[in-house]
């Protein structure tokens, strides 16, 4: 397949390629949004170039590249934002969003409600593992920020929803933040629309049909969950798969009204289980359909562990498509 | 000399009286358990907060911090809605969802808030500095930092950056000598505090901070480099924390000797004699004055003590903006 065949509808391109897409498209619509993050300007494009070529084409005031400082420029882009500029801040890794903490979890979440201070940020974040690169370059922290009032939360698993949820992202006027799948970037290709692009922020997405079980994931783990239910279908299990796409807010509508037709739930992330998203996803389900359900509600996720390195070990740690598989079928039999 | 007039000199005077007694009548409420939750005491800060205030332009940011109630008011928050907030109420600032001055923003009045993190709203007054570089507008930005949080990472990051991109940032460094109950030769090892901003290449001074037009001079100074596109500067004001940290510390600490120095430069009190020493200001035209502004902070405070509680069904209103 061609990378940007311009083919209209049915062109190919990877995820990395839908991501800067919407970047390039929403700087060109308006010149309020502009990038900023480490290693981004010149010709460099950044550790992933999900930016390359934006600096030769919009100039270093709205291709800002900072210094390794991430607590102070994300600060710096919540007064761009409050001023009514769209930055658009490039993590260089998730892992050290870490760093950036009290810019995002205290000042920009709280803002608006505290003194109706609109923050239209959006944080760019490269997570996800499976790629043997340690503990500091594989996390997926989505649940640290899902638990913030006031963030919006992104997982996107496809490249037409890398593409369609980041110009959302960035029209949108509140701090969001947009957890990419690394291990996607170039590993997934998909139909992307060419032109202007939106999915809502906060709607789910039923990526496959089915009536015997749902499969709730996102991210990363919908190509998994998307194998894991064609694998089934040749055994006779037939596993819908919802894919959240938005973890902030969530779609209790899309959810509930899924595990209402199935009964059963299985809900699947990258990030470790503990206290992860899927924990409310099951609580929610527990809690509103609880007479609709015919098995317990299961949950797939990472261990309790930081990402380990070494291949065996991260495969130890992660899920996969045949773990997906063999939790379905144990909870298809219940 | 200075470049004001004796007309706006005595208008300084009229916000700095009006700074303490806001303050006064905030601590005596306190103290009367008329208060909520806690305040932090302004006294001594009346010259950094107007001084520096005073040179600011309608259009340029302010990110003032806990003890600048001078420069909230003369950003245009009145008092009665100030202290609204500092009793909770449904028409302060913060409609009852933040505490004294925290919270105080307001883009009607290019206001940043203050939030408890400290020194946080730091890289925010750089991003708006960023947003006047962006939109090529002659404009600057200003914000007070304490000597405490000029030990915090953030400070630094900001400092460096500022400098980086050349933004129309002005600091003022406002040191009154402790961050809580730690003084600041306990803090940090730098002796000046204003060099800090020279490892980044930052032009910085430092100035009495009781003294109004000095501290006036020298930021406004600052903001008009800021504003010419010549890049930020740092003002280190040097002044006292003449309370404690807040209303519930007595400052035991703090040795009777540094606050009788200080209270010998009270700053009110200085240029209330400096007026009627330079501008022959006669004693009648003060006390008018100073009648005045305690009438009006009088009813501010009666006003926020008769205004409504917020009503419990919006408590989840505004977390997100449309
Ligand atoms: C990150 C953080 N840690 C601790 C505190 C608690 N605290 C509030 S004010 C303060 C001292 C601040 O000192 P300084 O910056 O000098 O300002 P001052 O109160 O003296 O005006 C402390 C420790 C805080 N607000 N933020
Ligand atoms: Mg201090």
């Amino acid at each position: 397949m061609p990378t940007d065949s311009r083919a209209g509808n049915n062109r190919r391109i990877t995820y990395l390629e839908a991501l800067a897409e919407a970047l390039d498209q929403e700087m060109a619509r308006d010149p309020d949004v502009l990038v900023l993050g480490e290693d981004i300007g010149g010709e460099f494009g950044g550790a992933f170039k999900a930016t390359k070529g934006l600096w030769q084409k919009y100039g270093e005031d709205r291709v800002i590249n900072t210094p390794m400082a991430e607590l102070g420029f994300t600060g710096m882009a919540t007064g761009m934002a409050l001023a009514g500029l769209r930055p658009v801040i490039e993590m260089q890794f998730a892992d050290f969003i870490s760093t950036a903490f009290d810019a995002i979890v205290q000042y920009a979440a709280s803002t608006h409600y505290i003194w109706q201070g609109a923050v239209p940020w959006t944080i760019r974040a490269p997570a996800d593992g499976g790629t043997s690169s340690g503990p500091f370059h594989s996390q997926n922290p989505e649940a640290w920020f899902a638990h913030v009032p006031g963030l919006k939360v992104i997982c996107p698993g496809t490249p037409a929803d890398v593409k369609g949820l980041l110009t959302s992202a960035i029209r949108d006027n509140n701090p969001v933040i947009f957890f990419e799948s690394k291990t996607l970037y170039r590993s997934l290709r998909g139909p992307v629309p060419p032109g202007e692009h939106l999915v809502p922020i906060g709607k789910a997405r039923q990526a496959r049909p089915g009536a015997d079980l749902t499969i709730i994931t996102y991210g990363a783990m919908l190509q998994s969950a998307l194998a894991a239910a064609e694998e089934l279908a040749g055994e006779d299990i037939e596993a819908a798969v919802l894919d959240l796409r938005t973890v902030k807010p969530l779609d209790t509508d899309q959810i509930l009204e899924s595990v209402k037709a199935t009964g059963k739930a299985l809900i699947v992330h990258a990030a470790n289980r503990m206290m992860g998203c899927g924990a409310e996803v099951a609580a929610l389900i527990a809690e509103e359909c609880f007479e609709y359900l015919d098995a317990p509600v299961r949950r797939l996720g990472g261990l309790d562990t930081p990402v380990p390195f070494s291949p065996p070990l991260e495969q130890a740690y992660r899920p996969d498509a045949d773990r997906i598989a063999a939790a379905a079928r144990d909870l298809d039999a219940w | 000399m200075t470049s004001l007039s004796a007309v706006e000199r005595l208008d300084i005077y009229r916000w700095m009286y009006r700074t303490r007694r806001f303050d006064e009548v905030m601590v005596s409420m306190f103290k009367q358990g008329r208060g909520l939750g806690t305040c932090f005491s302004a006294r001594g800060h009346e010259a950094v907060s107007i001084g520096a205030g005073w040179g600011l332009q309608p259009e340029d940011f302010a990110a003032p911090m806990h003890r600048n109630v001078g420069m909230f008011m003369l950003r245009g928050l009145p008092p009665d809605q100030l202290y609204s907030n500092y009793l909770g109420r449904a028409n302060g600032t913060t409609r009852g969802r933040d505490a004294n001055l925290h919270g105080n923003g307001d883009l009607s009045h290019n206001l940043i808030g203050f939030i408890s993190h400290i020194p946080q709203s730091l890289p925010v007054a750089l991003g708006t500095a960023m947003s006047f570089r962006y939109r090529r507008q002659p404009q600057a930005a200003l914000t007070v930092c304490g000597d405490g949080g000029s030990t915090a990472g953030v400070f630094h990051e900001t400092l460096n950056m500022a400098v980086l991109y050349m933004a129309p940032l002005v600091v003022v460094l406002e040191n009154n000598q402790y961050a809580y109950s730690t003084p600041v030769a306990e803090h940090t090892a730098v002796s000046e505090l204003h060099l800090k901003a020279r490892a980044y290449d930052m032009p910085s001074q430092v100035v009495d901070g009781n003294d109004v037009l000095e501290v006036f001079e020298a930021v406004s100074a600052a903001l008009a480099r800021a504003r010419a596109g010549e890049g930020p500067s740092l003002v280190e004001a040097r002044t006292m924390r003449m309370l404690g940290h807040a209303i519930h510390d007595g400052a035991e600490y703090v040795p009777g000797e540094l606050l009788a120095h200080w209270e010998a430069r009270d700053p009110v009190v200085r240029f209330r004699r400096w007026l009627q020493d330079n501008d022959g200001v006669g004693p009648d035209v003060l006390q008018e004055l100073e009648r005045t502004e305690t009438d009006l902070i009088d009813q501010a405070f009666a006003a926020a003590e008769a205004s409504p509680f917020p009503d419990p069904d919006t408590v989840e209103a505004g977390v997100y903006a449309d």
